[in-house]
Order: C-alpha cells, then structure tokens, then sequence
C-alpha cells in the first residue's frame, strides 16, 4: 500500500524522465526481437515487421503501461489540456471570442450576485447574526407625527420595552442621521448612528481603540457623553493618529469627546449605509436641539433584538404582542390627536429576522437587482449557446479523425474527457477573467445606485460565497457547452463518418438540427434581452418627461438652519421676507422662495383633511407643504382660479390654504373651491385648523414622480404657528448655478453669519429620485447590445457552417442556371427561417419576462406592441447583417471548385 | 513457421510465470518473454507487449524493482528483480496454482 502510494507520488514528479525510459525500455524489446529474426535469416525490414507484429500495438502497450502506472488521470488530464491549450493557441479569434462573451457573462453575473449578497444575503459581521431580529409595529396605519424612518419607533415605547420581554437576550435601539461636524459655514455632513446602551454589547463588537458605549453612558440627562468614531472615518480623518482617544470633535456645533473606535469590518446594521460618529441616544436632546426623548410623536428609533437560545420566532413575537397593550396605554402622548387614539392603542409589537440587518437600499433596490441577475443569467446562457454551437462545429469538423480513434481503440470516454477539456479550459479562462471583471462591474453597480450626496457603502470582499457562485458558473458553463458536442461526436459510427463527404446532397438534416436550434434558442434569448432594454430605457424616459408640474432646470436649493443663538431670529417671520428679498435682487435671479417641502426629495407631509359642513369621520388623506408667496412662480405652476399667498395673510389674519387640481376634484368636489372651507385634522403641536380656500393651482408631483397626482394643501410660512428655524429657498436664475453661489452665500450671511446651509441642484434630486430606474436601463440596454452582438456571431457561424456544407449543392445550382442573386436569396432564406423560429419563441418570452418586471416600468404594459415591433426589427437587422457576409461567399463560390473539393 | 499446439495464457498468470522468471536472477523485459516462450516449449504464447503493463504493475505493487543496467549486448536495458514482498507472493501464488491444479485434476479423473 504505501509502496503503491510512493510510487505514484514519485511517478508524478518525473514525467518526462517516465516517459523516456518507457521508450528506452520498448525499443529494447523490439531491437532484440528484430535481431533474433535476423539471426534465423530473415530480411531486415521483415524481420522487424515480424518483431512489431509479436509485440502489438505500440501506442496501446504505452497506453497499458502508463495506465498501469497508476497515475494516469492526472497524467492524460494535464496532456488534455496541454493539447486543447495548442489547438486553441492556433484559432485565436474563435480561442478570443469564446473567452470573452463568456468572461463577460460570468463577470456581470458576479457582480450583481456580489451587490445582492452585500446587500441581502450576507449576514452581519457581528456575533451570531441568525439571532437577531428587528422589533417593529405590524399595523402602523394612523400612526401619528413625524415618521422619520421605515418600521420606526418612539422613545417612550423604547423605554417601555427596555425592561426586556421574554424571550430576547437582550434589545437595543438605533439610528441614522446626519451630523454637521464644522462648526460654523458651509454645512459638513457625516452619516451619524444613534445606539442605545446596549447596542454594542448586543451585538459583542469589540473596540478597536479606547472603549465602545455601555448601557451606563444612555441614561436620561446625560448631555454628551461622547462619541465613538467609525475605523473607516479614523482613517480618513485622524489618519490613524493612535492618541485620538479624549480629543473632541464637534457634531451640530457641539463639542463631543471621542471615546473609542469600531472595529474595521462594523458598518452598523444597515447594509448600503455606513457611519463615522456614533453617538448615545440620550445625547439626542442636546445635539438635536429639541427633547426627542418625551416625544411620543417622533418615530426616529430601529429596535433590534437578540433571540434567547431555545427561543422560536414566532413564539418571541407572541410575546411582544402580549406586552403590546401595556407598551401603547403607558407611551401614548399627551398631545396625541384624539381621533387617532384608538389606532395607536391597537398598535402591535412584532418581530421579523434580520441577520443581514436592516437594509434600506436593500428593500429599494431588491427587485431592481434580482431582475438585472435574471437578465445577466440570460447573457450567459446567449454566451454559452453561442460557445456550444462553436464547438459542435469544431467536433463536426473533426469527425473523421474520432471516428478512427474510436476504430483504433480509444475508449469513448477518454475520448469525452479530452474534448471536453476544451471547454474546461475555455470555461475555466473565462471564469477567471469574469472574476476580475466583476470587480470593475461591480464597482460601476455601486456608482450607479450612487447619488451625489448619497454615498452608497458596500463591502464588496470576495468571499467564499462569490467564488462559489462563480466556480459553480463556470463548472456549469462547462457541461453545458462542452458535454452535448462531445456526446455527439462520438456517438457518430465510424461508417457514417467515412462516407460522410461534402458530396452528400442527402446529408443527415439531423446533425445540424441541434445547432439550429441553438441558434434559434439565441435569437429567442435575445429578443427578451432587448425587449427588456427598450422597456426600462423607455420607462426611463418616461419618467424624465413625465409632466410634473415644476420647473427642473435651473433650480438652486439652499438648505437653511440658523443658529440658534441670534436672539433677532425670533421675528422669524421677518427675518424670512428680508432674506427672500435679498436674495431675489441678486442679479440673473429670476424668483425664490421658501417651502418647508421640496418636492420629489422624500420629505413628506400629509394630514386627514375634510371639508366644512362634511364628518370628520369622511376625511381622506392630503399631503401638506408650507410656502411662501412666489412659490409657484418659482416652481412655474400654473394658477388654475383665486390668487397667491401675499402681505395680508399674517398670523391674525384667517387661515389661508391654496389647493391643486387633484384636491378640488377629489376632496372639494367641485371645479372652483375658491372661498369653500376645510379642516385639517389636529397634530401633537397644532390643534384642528378650519382653512379657507384662496387659490387653486395645477398639479404638482409631490413625492416621487412615478405617482399619480394626489391632492396637495399648501399654506403659508407666514400663518406657520410653530416656526421653525429652518428653511429651504428655492432659487431660479438663468446664471449658471456655480456663478450662482457666492451671492447667495453672501447674502444668508449678512442675514445671520452663523448660519448652516448647503446647496443642492433641484436637477439631482430628481436625478437621485431615478437611480433605481437609471441603474436598470443603464445595465439592460448594455446587455441587450452584448446579447444581440452575440447572437450576431451565433448566426454568422451557423451560416458559415451552412454555406461549407452545402459547397457541392451550391455548386450544382450554379452549374445549373442559378446566378449570384438566387444564391444569396438561399442563404438569406435560411437564415430568415431561423430568425421566423427565434421570434415565435421570442415573442411569448418577452411578454412574460416583461409581466415579471411590471413593478419596475412606467408608461409600459408588457405587452407593449411598439416595443415588441421594435425589437424585432433590431434583431432581424442584426440578422441580416450577420447572414450577408457567408451569403456573399456563398454566391461567389467557383462551381467548378465547389463541386471537386471534398 | 511451425506453431505446435500454442496455447493462450489463462487470465492472471502472466504475473504467476514473471515472478518465476526472475526467481533466480534479475533479467529485462524481452530476457522474461523469451524466458517464457522457451521453457514453455513454445506452447505459452504471449503477446509480447502485455508484458510491459504487467512488469509496471507488479513494480507498483511493490514485488519486483527496476534499475538500469547495460545487457549482454551492450545496450541499456531495464532490468528486474524480485523483491522480498515479492519473493513471499510468489510463494504464496505458486500454492495457489498447484491447489488449483490439484483440484481441477480431481474434478476431471473423478466419476
């Protein structure tokens, strides 16, 4: 045993040196088998012809003999591969193209799977992620007050929950903002986390310098008691500096000592997001400037829990349930509005997994990238028939020599394995560089869900998981393109391949019935490709054009918050109009404004609103902005009736309101509501309000712009009853908006020089609104081009193909009569009947890929007739063009020479 | 050329007459196959190439080793020997043989 095993072990280093000395030894043999017959007097040259036919055949004896050495699987297979190695060194366009569409294929494939595992799948890089769950309200509906977050919960309910239900390890809650870390100017902002206590605890992260919260740094009242940076902020800030411990930093013009630094793979629970500061929750109060930790109304906190060992899911969320009355009736707020009581008292408390965390990019975008893996899943399989079809042609070539191969003795698997080490080593070449390519790909997958000032982090490391993905691809792509064209080829019988020439009219239809269809395959593939590309660049477009009521060019937003400590902005209202006036005289300023909502950015305000004379109880939902006089013609909204907010809507004066469109049809009833009354139903900070209608405008998109128009209140910043030291101007001008911005920077200081503000191009807000729909046009538009440039060189090898097969028939036409035209119209008739059969199969696929992606288009039904004719127009062009150059061969082919070549 | 009665060899005792072959000094690989066809008389004949996966396999197994060494006319030949595994299976295959022999024998002459 160990002999054998030494043995084999020593015959692998020495391969070359075996193989000589088999040689040696073998020729041996036969030099003295031919003397012997020379000494009992034969002729030389039959004395060895003697001694050869005693020995055998020479190459089986090598054959046996190696294989007897017992290393023969890994011997023949690394000579199989050598050998595919040379044949493909000597076709490097086919070598070239095989690589590549599958190395592209393979590649794009990575990439999304890499993005979708960061995003979904990886679990969080903390301990025992697969306990952890995120507690949430099931029913929020009618919760009242600022939601600040999805799935978010109050502090009083926080506090209700931290005596721990049964159940959970332990709970914690948590946080996103944004902190200004300069302390006075241009705002700088950083992704801040809020953690309670126990957050770091629960999720055993170990600090990388200094020390990391514990639950005795949250308590109620604690001010500031310090912050823990980020590792990723350490770096890029502090340059590692190991004393940063103690030194403070400032957050909202506070001034905040640094505690201690995360570890380098801690990004917090949020995939797609990262922090640089982390900070106590009770430290809140102080740094946000009001008491968020009495404010049953402001829903800012994520709770995430541990699972108790032994514990079930469901029975955890039992739990919660049970505790759910005796949470609500002792967190309720005073000022809660008394309509919506009842809802909140029948809120419920409810767990869901979360070992990957809770992602928000992840829930926006999980369709979006399931859908591109699907699309890139086509591309691949596109690149594979492509291959398959290459080298079933190659093996048809090479017919005569497996056929005698087989005829001499070759076993028909090991003729199987050495065709298929062909495809192995294509495969494993095109894997290797698609994985290299995912990188590149994968970092373009991120600049595009990218936004400026939306950073999207995302730890995309190679790990196991990706490898595996893409091992498994490759393995894949090899049996797939590398089994069926091995099969085939020997299975041919020696006899069919010997009389097989290129004479034979009657030449098996079967053969290159498989290949057709694989290139009838490709055409269908790539019809759905590019059907889904013209659908999401088309809803693109859509959304670009969409009618949205506003102007989108040449919009400057100017976010305002003023420092609390001039005591003169107290006339808020004042202060607002000598603002707007200064900046309006600026020079190539055409109008501003001021809104508490800027459209299409994700700030959303709504309210119950009814109508005076109607129940409270028929009220329907509104959304809610506050403006100031000259808003609309800022935005360059059309008045439908009645006039805009002006000097005499102070805060004594009645209740002024403009409605749009939607309103006074939906909720007025009526086409000029102008002088009807409505109500606005109470929030914890403003009392139920009666309104008059003064004007009523065009509608306006509010949220998004893939929305219906609903029906939008605005009301004046000058009634505001709770101002707020905070605004955002809407600047047009018809400067340029660099030129733009030292005036205006000019100007808000000379109002209040300690003020905080930042510019955003209204442009980008919309621009950052479509990400999702760029991201899916961008990258399906760029693989339906690769997919019909593919099924470009899929039908031009099948014509190729075709047009050398039928040499002797072509020939014999022409011999006939038939001219150069007729010929073509063959070819082209050929390929014709191919692309017929592509799109019959095409057409039903496309439909129900597109009804798959329904939730990702706008303006399409996926069934869209002029998207479908499109389509195969472009795919039949394509066609074309690939089956004119082996047409054109075909018609100048010589007669003469067609009929005598073999 | 006459070919008296040549008789196939039966299955698995091609290593049985290797092992004999070189029981008493080392020989190469044609030394053995003529070795054989003469003590048979000409009766046992082999293919002389199954010789070669034979005598790789037996060296694998560890009963007989290889060196190189120069032959009776002066070439290079690769030459084998038993090994004391080998010496202890030849024993052992040898019995095996004669049981076999014995037992066939009695089947036969038996009623």
């Amino acid at each position: 045993m160990l002999a054998d095993l030494l043995f084999r072990i020593r015959s692998l280093f020495r391969p070359g040196r075996r193989e000589r000395e088999l040689e040696d030894e073998l020729q041996f043999h036969l030099q003295n088998q031919t003397e012997k017959y020379r000494h009992m007097g034969l002729a030389p040259a039959e004395a060895a012809r003697r001694a050869r036919l005693d020995f055998g055949g020479m190459e089986q004896v090598r054959e046996e003999t190696r294989e007897s050495h017992g290393i023969s699987p890994l011997d023949t297979s690394i000579r199989d591969l050598r050998y595919s190695a040379r044949v493909l060194r000597k076709n490097p366009a086919f070598a070239t193209v095989a690589v590549l569409s599958l190395a592209l294929g393979v590649g794009a494939n990575t990439a999304i799977f890499q993005v979708i595992d960061a995003v979904r799948l990886r679990s969080l890089p903390v301990v025992a992620p697969r306990e952890l769950v995120e507690i949430h309200v099931a029913n929020m509906r009618g919760a009242r007050g600022s939601q600040e977050r999805d799935n978010a919960l109050t502090y009083p309910i926080w506090e209700q929950l931290s005596q721990r239900p049964a159940g959970f390890s332990g709970i914690a809650a948590w946080s996103d903002e944004s902190v200004n870390l300069s302390p006075s100017g241009e705002v700088r902002e950083v992704s801040a986390l809020w953690v309670s206590g126990g957050f770091f605890p629960l999720l055993g992260v170990q600090p990388a310098l200094g020390r990391l919260f514990t639950p005795d740094d949250d308590v109620r009242g604690c001010g500031i008691p310090g912050a823990v940076i980020s590792y990723s902020f350490w770096h890029s800030e502090f340059a590692s500096d190991p004393s940063i411990i103690g030194r403070s930093i400032s957050a909202n013009s506070h001034s905040v000592e640094i505690l201690g630094v995360t570890p380098s793979s801690f990004f917090g629970v949020n995939p797609g997001k990262t922090f640089e500061i982390a900070l106590p929750v009770c430290s809140a109060t102080t740094i946000l400037g009001h008491d968020v930790l009495d404010d049953g109304t402001f829903w800012w906190l994520s709770l995430i829990g541990r699972l108790k060992p032994g514990w079930t899911l469901p029975h955890a969320a039992a739990q919660l349930e049970v505790v759910s009355p005796r949470v609500f009736r002792n967190s309720l707020p005073a000022n809660y509005p008394q309509v919506s009581v009842k809802d909140y008292l029948r809120m419920k408390l409810t767990a869901s997994f979360a070992p990957g965390g809770v992602s928000e990019l992840g829930q926006q975008y999980s369709d979006a990238l399931w859908m591109l893996l699907a699309i890139a899943g086509v591309v691949l399989l596109i690149a594979c028939l492509n291959l398959a079809n290459l080298l079933l042609a190659r093996a048809n070539a090479r017919e005569r020599e497996i056929a005698l191969r087989l005829a001499i003795g070759a076993s028909r698997s090991r003729l199987i394995r050495q065709l298929m080490s062909e495809s192995l080593l294509l495969s494993s070449a095109g894997a290797a560089v698609g994985l290299a390519l995912s990188y590149s790909l994968s970092r373009l997958m991120v600049s595009l869900l990218e936004s400026p000032g939306n950073s999207v982090f995302l730890d995309l490391h190679t790990d196991w998981r990706v490898l595996a993905f893409t091992a498994g691809l490759a393995i894949l792509t090899c049996l797939i393109f590398g089994l069926a064209p091995a099969l085939r080829a020997t299975r041919a019988s020696a006899q069919e391949a010997f009389k097989g020439s290129a004479r034979g009219l009657t030449a098996s239809r079967e053969r290159a019935g498989l290949r057709r269809a694989l290139v009838v395959s490709q055409i269908a593939f790539s019809l759905v490709l590019l059907v889904c590309s013209l659908l999401f660049a088309g809803s693109l477009r859509k959304l670009l054009e969409v009618q949205t009521g506003f102007h989108k060019e040449g919009v400057l937003i100017a976010d305002l918050r003023f420092a609390r400590a001039n005591p003169a902005l107290v006339q808020a209202g004042n202060y607002q109009k000598r603002l707007l006036d200064q900046v309006g005289a600026i020079p190539g300023v055409l109008s501003v404004a001021d809104t508490t909502v800027v459209p299409i950015s994700g700030q959303t305000w709504s309210n119950a609103v009814w109508m005076a004379g109607h129940k409270p109880s028929a009220a329907a939902e509104s959304y809610i902005s506050r403006i100031s006089p000259g808003y609309f013609r800022t935005f360059g909204t059309p008045f439908l009736a009645g006039r805009d907010f002006n000097d005499r809507d102070t805060a004594t004066a009645p209740k002024a309101a403009i409605v749009n469109r939607a309103f006074a049809g939906r909720i007025a009833k009526s086409a000029n509501p102008v002088g009807e009354r409505f109500f606005v139903e109470a929030t914890p900070s403003i009392p139920e309000t009666e309104y008059e209608i003064v004007g009523v405008v065009a509608n306006t998109k509010y949220r998004e712009l893939r929305e219906e128009f609903g029906p939008v209140v605005f009301l004046p910043l000058s009634q505001d009853p709770a101002p707020m030291l905070q605004d955002q101007l809407i600047i047009r001008a018809a400067l340029p908006l660099a030129k733009l911005l030292p005036p205006v920077r000019r100007a808000i200081a000379e109002a209040d020089p300690g003020a905080h503000f930042a510019f955003v191009n209204f442009r980008d807000v919309i621009d950052e609104s479509l990400s999702r729909e760029r991201l899916m046009a961008t990258l399906s538009t760029g693989f339906g081009a690769l997919a019909a440039l593919l099924s470009a060189i899929g039908i031009y090898g099948m014509m190729s193909y075709m047009v050398a097969r039928r040499q002797s028939e072509i020939g014999v036409r022409m011999a006939l009569g038939a001219n150069t035209g007729n010929i073509q119209r063959m070819v082209a008739g050929e390929s014709g009947r191919l692309l017929m059969a592509g799109l019959a199969v095409g057409v039903p696929l496309s439909i129900a890929a597109a009804a798959l992606a329904r939730t990702l288009l706008y303006g399409f039904r996926p069934y869209d007739a002029v998207v479908l004719c499109i389509a195969t127009a472009l795919l039949t062009m394509v066609a074309l063009m690939a089956a004119w150059l082996p047409a054109r061969r075909a018609a100048r082919l010589d007669p003469m020479r067609a009929l005598r070549d073999e | 050329m006459a070919q008296p009665n040549r008789v196939d060899l039966p299955q698995g005792t091609l290593d049985l007459l290797i092992l004999r072959s070189i029981e008493l000094a080392p020989q190469h690989g044609w030394a053995i196959s003529q070795r054989i066809q003469q003590i048979s008389s000409d009766v046992l004949q082999i293919q002389q190439g199954s010789l070669y996966p034979a005598l790789h396999r037996l060296e694998r197994r560890g009963w007989i080793t290889s060196s190189w060494d120069v032959s009776e006319n002066n070439r290079r030949a690769k030459y084998y020997q038993l090994s004391a595994a080998g010496r202890k299976q030849l024993h052992k295959e040898k019995q095996t043989w004669r049981q076999l022999v014995a037992a066939v024998e009695q089947v036969l002459e038996g009623a």
